[in-house]
């Protein structure tokens, strides 16, 4: 599972910052068959949580009306310099995570 | 100056004469696919964040520098930063392989390479890994015009591929050039008929959901006009591709591409 995340490296004490993250994930909703006619499994990412320095600044429940490759984005404001982290986890109980930090000027 | 004007009037007269390859679409009519996109579609593929294609280019970077095969070598122990060692590249493919004489489409030469150099079984088509480092070596051209070359031993595939396009085929007896050269920019249903260039595979289709190679794509339009599909790899698409890569040139590589 890659994931992508773009946060800024740098901002001004109580700037509005943009976060972004794209999750590979194919969000498969459970509702498609497959050429004999099985059904595929659901498997979605159900949620997504964004941490700063351990306090939750953001989440999300998704459904599979969510497609493929999920792509959120959300702004906060900066207060003071640290760690991003975020984690998920699908149907399957796969979970992914990724950090990046930022530094407060 | 006598030696200049000769050569002058040399390249005026090569340029009048009727060029014995003409394409379907002139040059200054060629339209890229993401000409046919919406402005959001125009926008996602131009975001190198937001285009979900980054991803499988990502991943096609950590392949890329992994070790692989018996040698336990990676592609970057050979060819180094792909940025520069494979700028311009994929605009070149389809293209002759000079020890097999075989046409090899790039993800055609990255299996071969595989074999060859890394001594690791080749990816299989359309696998995740295929996919993802054939669209991070395409990405390198980004903005690189489309030339393959169709001299030589190109020559035949390239006219067995132009064969293949003008061809009627399946239970709706279309031939390619009934949609992409004499209808592109109508409408099909909802959709607006693009003139059908390869220059931004592999691609994200929303169909899809995912990043499909160049044939799967060719592959749907088989499936569209109930015409029979060969399997991945069969010549038929290879001298296809050429062909597409021929009538292409000048287009600008987009990999990865965005298409509806």
């Amino acid at each position: 599972m890659v994931a992508r995340l773009q946060i800024p490296k740098e901002a001004r004490r109580g700037a509005l910052i943009e976060l972004r993250i794209v999750i590979q994930h194919p969000m498969e909703t459970g509702y498609r068959h497959d050429e004999i006619g099985r059904v595929i499994a659901r498997n979605v990412i159900t949620s997504l949580v964004c941490k700063f320095d351990g306090a939750e600044v953001f989440r999300a429940e998704l459904s599979p009306g969510i497609a493929a490759n999920p792509y959120l984005q959300f702004y906060t404001v900066a207060e003071a310099s640290g760690e991003f982290e975020f984690a998920w986890i699908d149907d399957q109980g796969k979970q992914g995570s990724e950090r990046q930090s930022i530094v407060v000027r | 100056m006598k030696r200049a004007l000769a050569v002058a009037l040399l390249a005026a007269a090569v340029s009048a004469a009727p060029l014995a390859q003409e394409r379907g679409i002139p040059r200054d009519r060629l339209r890229s696919g993401s000409a046919f996109l919406g402005k959001d579609l125009r926008g996602l593929q131009a975001d190198d964040f937001a285009n979900p294609g980054m991803l499988w280019v990502e991943r096609g970077e950590k392949i890329w520098r992994e070790p692989a095969g018996s040698g336990a070598r990676a592609c970057a122990g050979c060819h180094g930063e792909a940025a520069t060692s494979m700028r311009g590249i994929a605009a070149r493919y389809p293209s002759l392989d000079p020890q097999s004489g075989r046409l090899l489409d790039l993800e055609g030469r990255i299996n071969a390479c595989r074999a060859a150099h890394q001594g690791a079984a080749p990816f299989d088509y359309e696998s995740e890994n295929l996919l993802s480092i054939t669209a991070y070596v395409a990405h390198q051209s980004r903005g690189v015009p489309v030339a393959a070359g169709i001299e030589g031993q190109a020559k035949r595939h390239f006219e067995s591929g132009r064969t293949y396009y003008y061809e009627r085929r399946g239970q709706m007896n279309l031939s390619c050039a009934h949609c992409h050269e004499a209808n592109w920019g109508k409408r099909l249903l909802s959709e607006t008929i693009s003139q059908g260039h390869p220059n931004a595979y592999p691609a994200y289709r929303l169909e899809w959901q995912t990043v499909g190679s160049l044939q799967r794509r060719l592959r749907a339009c088989l499936s569209g006009i109930r015409a029979e599909m060969q399997p991945y790899g069969a010549p038929e698409y290879l001298d296809l591709e050429l062909f597409l890569a021929w009538r292409a040139r000048g287009l600008p590589v987009e990999t990865p591409g965005v298409r509806r």
